[in-house]
């Protein structure tokens, strides 16, 4: 592939069927992520992200585009290909409470992976949980107890740990942090920056809070609404945001200096979100935005490259 | 403010991988369950008498030297004696032997449909909620058929085909008691199935039936348990009530409920016959509840208040 892309996902589509009709949850969207890269989506709750990410993952089947991993088309494998998939793929998840089974010692959930691929039996497989206990930052006497008796930060350690044990080149993170403590939120994401250089990971990291995602991510995704409004390196986002919706959303981010945090102008948005089961025509974030023209409500404004590897998706930037 | 000079403070170290230890010793959910059971008198004492009914239905037979079908037709119906602990039947025999007898038929009845329901229930609701859609739907309209099945118009049919006896009364209510469990289990799997650690064991790769053995059914087990638990008596009252109304086993193997039976013909002279069978129906389909009721309260501790 080119540009060693390791994902490609190309006008993926899923839509959910609700009472009341289609719940658009993913429309259209497309991007790339290179191998050793971090990509950062974020966006508002509701707006696709945690949908993405696991549609990406093959946990949904997609309603319609592809997802190329590494030459594996995502939603179209047979067993052989599932679980060559799943060796090299592979996703951190929201919630350290929900993300492992309580009646399943430490040392098991990590291994759970271990068995499936049949990689190491007994002493091995002992020795191989004990490393990447230490390799999180957890004791190797660990193993032996039960999700419970761990605390959130610790718990997300192991499900760290869970996927690093097949060793895969790319893991999703569905909001890893978004559920922990803002102390412990820092350890952990400061753990997934040092196993990707250690290892070479590739991530794709959804969350919503947008001062984590710059730090960790190389290039920033912002949905609205099922759709991308921006796609560009996270420096340009954070210096030259160009989507109104980006504008308005990083107006909102807390600078940590009182002087300038006085004077900083917020851009507040008009309205709620509107319906993923009946959205807006044309742009969906016309509803709410103060620049909104005529042709907002005829045309959907296509992801378009305005600068050097930055993408927005505007009737603004129409040449 | 005093000045507190530097060397005063020694540093003994802060070890990073011993801050992340845990002194509390480990506890499964097993043992955190048994020490809340433990903890309800009313349970323990049903468990400590459903363990004496077991021991007395394996041993009480032989605790004395009569045979259970013996007739001795020149002792019939004695009141209590030294010799016949329970007395004598209108046949002379002996009561006491009987109603060990009759523990053992009502408790392997109880027991095995029990667990017979529980492995067709499980097996079945566990595929029905695992792959959900149509596979669910046409699964579960059939339980809802099988349900309205009256199953004392099974035990009759299945009369005329298998003849009388225990294999055809556990037959019939094993086929349309299953329905229950599958129902539990099916509602169980469904609400397991969407928790996060089940995406991930999909995300490694593992299969269908590794994540319902494994991952849904540990899970699930708390309510499989307590729902078996209030089988039992369920199925031991059913075969009495079979029995009663003669469709049970047949003589000379008796039952409680086969046993009640004999003494409703002399009921108004010997009241006596029918109160021992009696007694034991009752105390032990209450000491089932009563230890169903603190199963649930010990497996799951979020329905206690």
């Amino acid at each position: 592939m080119k540009d060693n892309v390791i994902l490609e996902v190309k006008n993926l589509k899923k839509y959910f069927h609700v009472n009341g009709g289609i719940l658009k949850a993913v429309d259209d969207v497309s991007f790339n992520i290179k191998r050793g890269e971090t990509l950062g989506l974020v966006g508002e709750s509701g707006c696709g992200k945690s949908t993405t990410g696991r549609t990406v993952i093959g946990l949904y089947e997609a309603t319609g585009g592809s997802v190329i991993f590494d030459d594996i088309p995502v939603h179209k494998m047979n067993d052989e290909t599932r679980r060559k998939f799943a060796r090299k793929a592979q996703m951190i998840f929201q919630d350290p409470y929900a993300s492992l089974n309580p009646r399943m010692t430490v040392g098991d959930i990590i291994g759970e992976g271990i068995d499936i691929h049949g990689l190491y039996t007994g002493k091995e497989r002992r020795e191989r949980i004990y490393n990447l206990l230490e390799l999180v930052g957890l004791n190797r006497e660990h193993a032996n107890r039960f999700p419970h008796e761990f605390s959130g930060g610790q718990r997300q350690r192991i499900g760290i740990a869970r996927a690093m044990a097949i060793e895969p080149e790319f893991i999703v993170c569905d909001e890893p942090i978004s559920a922990l403590d803002v102390s412990i939120q820092a350890q952990i994401v400061n753990l997934l920056m040092n196993l990707q250089e250690e290892k070479g990971l590739t991530y794709l990291f959804i969350a919503h809070d947008l001062s984590m995602v710059r730090h960790i991510s190389d290039r920033v995704a912002v949905m609205y609404l099922g759709s991308i409004a921006e796609l560009t390196q996270s420096g340009e986002l954070y210096t030259n945001p160009l989507h109104p919706y980006t504008q308005a959303l990083l107006s909102a981010v807390p600078i940590p200096d009182p002087e300038v945090e006085r004077k900083r102008e917020r851009i507040i948005l008009e309205g709620d979100v509107p319906s993923p089961i009946n959205p807006p025509s044309g742009c969906r974030f016309r509803t709410r935005c103060k620049y909104a023209m005529d042709i907002c409500s005829e045309v959907t404004p296509p992801l378009k490259e305005v600068g050097s590897g930055h993408f927005v998706a505007c009737h603004l930037f129409d040449k | 403010m005093v000045d507190i000079s530097k060397d005063k403070f020694e540093i003994i170290g802060a070890n990073a991988s011993e801050s992340q230890s845990i002194v509390r010793p480990s506890i499964s959910y097993w043992q955190d369950a048994w020490r809340r059971l433990k903890m309800n008198k009313v349970a323990m004492a049903s468990l400590v008498f459903l363990i004496f009914l077991v021991l007395m239905a394996i041993f009480g037979p032989y605790m004395r030297p009569f045979d259970y079908a013996h007739q001795d037709l020149f002792n019939t119906n004695k009141p209590f004696s030294k010799v016949h602990w329970f007395g004598t039947d209108y046949l002379g025999r002996d009561l006491f032997v009987r109603v060990w007898m009759g523990a053992r038929v009502s408790l392997f009845i109880g027991v095995t449909i029990a667990f017979l329901d529980a492995v067709i229930g499980v097996t079945y609701g566990g595929i029905a909620g695992y792959f959900g859609g149509q596979v669910d739907n046409i699964m579960m309209r059939i339980v809802d058929i099988l349900y309205g099945i009256p199953y004392l118009i099974l035990v009759i049919l299945l009369m005329v085909v298998m003849g009388q006896g225990l294999w055809t009364i556990i037959t019939a209510m094993v086929m349309t008691g299953w329905v229950g469990m599958a129902r539990i289990v099916r509602g169980q799997v469904l609400q397991l199935k969407e928790q996060e650690f089940v995406l991930a064991a999909k995300t490694l790769g593992a299969s269908p039936g590794r994540i319902i053995l494994r991952h849904l059914i540990p899970n699930a087990l708390g309510p499989i348990i307590v729902s078996m638990t209030f089988d039992v008596p369920n199925a031991i009252f059913s075969e009495a009530f079979l029995s009663y109304i003669g469709l049970g086993i047949r003589a000379p193997l008796a039952s409680w409920g086969t046993l009640a039976n004999d003494a409703t013909q002399v009921l108004l002279m010997y009241p006596m016959q029918l109160f021992i069978p009696g007694f034991f129906i009752s105390v032990t389909m209450l000491a089932f509840n009563m230890l169903g009721d603190g199963l649930r309260d010990a497996l799951d501790p979020r329905l206690r208040r």
